[in-house]
């Protein structure tokens, strides 16, 4: 059976360039790094010339950058360091409703510990308003925190006005980039982004690496204490291999972008117009045009999410849902909530992120198969009757031609 | 995450559909996640001679809607009535415990239905 892996978003491969290189800074370049031997020096260069080249890729120094545990950990060192910090100047945060958990449910922590936080709300294609954003600003307002590019939706938020914005009133910046680092351009100098979290497994890095850039002068209090490694922002022995691996597929990501991009952009308006015509009561969620390059996601009305993916994984396809069903709280994605889209259509939402190993001929494959899934499922759907599309049908035929 | 008896049901579920003029109708919401499951009955001399189910839900609510099916056909009303959703999500080797509310609705529907039935 033919696999198709379409589920970048969650996590990639590790590509086999930074496989070879990670494997012997297992076996070989083991050494610790900050011994003074031989074996820890070597271990010490690998480790600098991937904060090097990580740096470079967002024009930032290789002394803004520091190694983590991946995205999750870089967003908490940055929205709790940075508000620990900063505390004796006010207690007030801004960010929206559509971040990650990693965000949110840190911004839930500081709640309960008296800082207070505006979420802003999102139109119906998961972009914030520039006006709202301004007018949340308090006096006391410390942070901002404002992700790139949503992961559920692909939409991509205008951070360059956001960071005029952040300038302008001296706040402080931080910008979830996990779903954007390494796919399109990023310049923390010319964006004002004084703080940014990346995570290696969304570019074919191994998992469990990640950095914050941290721009020099922003004060940040530490979450971890120990040793000395990243000049004491983040003790721990430095994870050498999952950092030269990062280093490694941030470099080739970069030389990459312009071409993949464009490839990628190809293959999602392929996939988005193949399923909006193949399959109807179908709709894009997020942006059509501010979108992530191999992001797709639509709502197919009338069938549920879960037992959608589980019909394509029989089929050797690996998406993703926002549907209830398939959160382990059993509550639909708080992305699609916030953008105002109905349950029953949040439902039926599928993810489809398209990455390095797709073809042209995977998206010809999904194009085959999903719309008989589909309408098995509706088949099945109590919420669907084949009669009203019919006649729905009609009347637009008629509205038309009238 | 779900046992080879769920897969079988999901992706090859019995007695989908619906039945012209039915003897009972029964459907319930999952107030948990929003889904919905519908079952029809045909009753004749007190037994389910057919029985049909549409659901809108996960794979499990498709799998327990499908069981509890084929495990009344043919019964009494009595003997349908006895099956309880603990019964159907037995008869299915069990379900993650996140998914087990999903079982509720078959059997609750079931019931309905028969309900729906006595009281014409
Ligand atoms: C926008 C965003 N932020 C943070 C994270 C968490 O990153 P990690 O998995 O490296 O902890 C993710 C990953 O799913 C993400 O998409
Ligand atoms: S029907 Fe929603 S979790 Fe099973």
């Amino acid at each position: 059976m033919r696999r198709v892996y379409m589920d970048h978003s969650a996590t990639t491969p590790v590509r086999s360039e930074v496989a070879q290189l990670v494997t012997g800074y297992f076996t070989e370049t083991f050494g610790n790094a900050s011994s003074v031997h031989a074996y820890g020096r070597d271990a010490r260069k690998g480790v600098e010339n991937a904060r090097e080249q990580i740096a470079s890729l967002i024009k930032a120094k290789p002394e803004e950058i520091f190694f983590t545990s991946g995205g999750t950990e870089a967003d908490n060192m940055a929205i709790i360091g940075t508000v620990m910090a900063n505390r004796d100047k006010g207690k007030h945060i801004i960010t929206t409703q559509i971040e990650h958990h990693a965000v949110l449910d840190t911004c839930h922590y500081l709640e309960k510990q008296g800082f207070e936080v505006t979420y802003l709300p999102v139109s119906d294609d998961a972009n914030i308003d520039l006006n709202q954003l301004k007018n949340a600003i308090r006096e006391d307002t410390i942070l901002i925190t404002i992700m790139h590019v949503n992961n559920e939706v692909g939409t991509i938020l205008p951070i360059k006005e956001v960071g005029q914005i952040a300038k302008e009133k001296n706040i402080i910046l931080h910008v979830d980039a996990v779903q954007s680092f390494g796919k399109i351009p990023i310049d923390v100098n010319e964006m004002n982004i004084d703080l940014l979290s990346a995570s290696g497994h969304k570019i074919y890095a191994p998992k469990g690496i990640g950095c914050l850039y941290l721009r020099k002068g922003i004060k940040l209090s530490p979450l971890f204490f120990g040793g000395s490694q990243e000049r004491k922002r983040r003790p721990g022995t430095e994870n050498v291999p999952g950092i030269v691996g990062f280093g490694l597929a941030a470099e080739l990501a970069g030389k990459e972008m312009e071409a993949e991009s464009i490839r990628l952009t190809m293959l999602r308006d392929k996939l988005i117009d193949g399923i909006l015509e193949k399959i109807p009561e179908s709709q894009l969620n997020g942006s059509r045009t501010k979108r992530l390059p191999g992001h797709v996601n639509v709502s197919l009305r009338y069938i549920e999410g879960e037992s959608l993916l589980l019909m394509l994984d029989m089929k050797g396809i690996a998406a993703s849902s926002g549907s209830a069903c398939t959160s382990g709280s059993l509550d639909p994605s708080h992305v699609l909530m916030a953008m105002g889209i109905c349950h029953e259509i949040a439902h039926g939402s599928l993810r489809l992120t398209l990455g390095k190993i797709n073809t042209e001929g995977d998206i010809d494959y999904v194009l085959e198969v999903l719309p008989e899934i589909v309408e098995k499922l509706r088949s099945m759907s109590p919420l669907f009757n084949s009669m009203q599309i019919e006649n729905r049908e009609e009347c637009s035929k008629c509205t038309l031609t009238k | 995450m779900y046992t080879d008896k769920v897969m079988d049901h999901f992706s090859n579920p019995r007695n989908v559909g619906e039945i012209d003029k039915a003897s009972g109708i029964g459907e319930v919401g999952n107030a948990k996640c929003g889904d919905i499951m519908r079952i029809y009955l045909d009753v004749e001399d007190n037994k389910i001679k057919d029985i049909k189910f549409k659901t809108f839900g996960c794979g499990a609510a498709i799998a327990t809607s499908s069981m509890v099916t084929e495990m009344v056909k043919g019964k009494t009303i009595d003997e349908a009535l006895e099956v309880t959703n603990k019964a159907v999500a037995e008869a299915l080797g069990g379900l993650p415990p996140a998914k087990m509310h999903c079982s509720n609705l078959a059997a609750d529907a079931l019931h309905k239905a028969i309900e729906d039935y006595k009281s014409k």
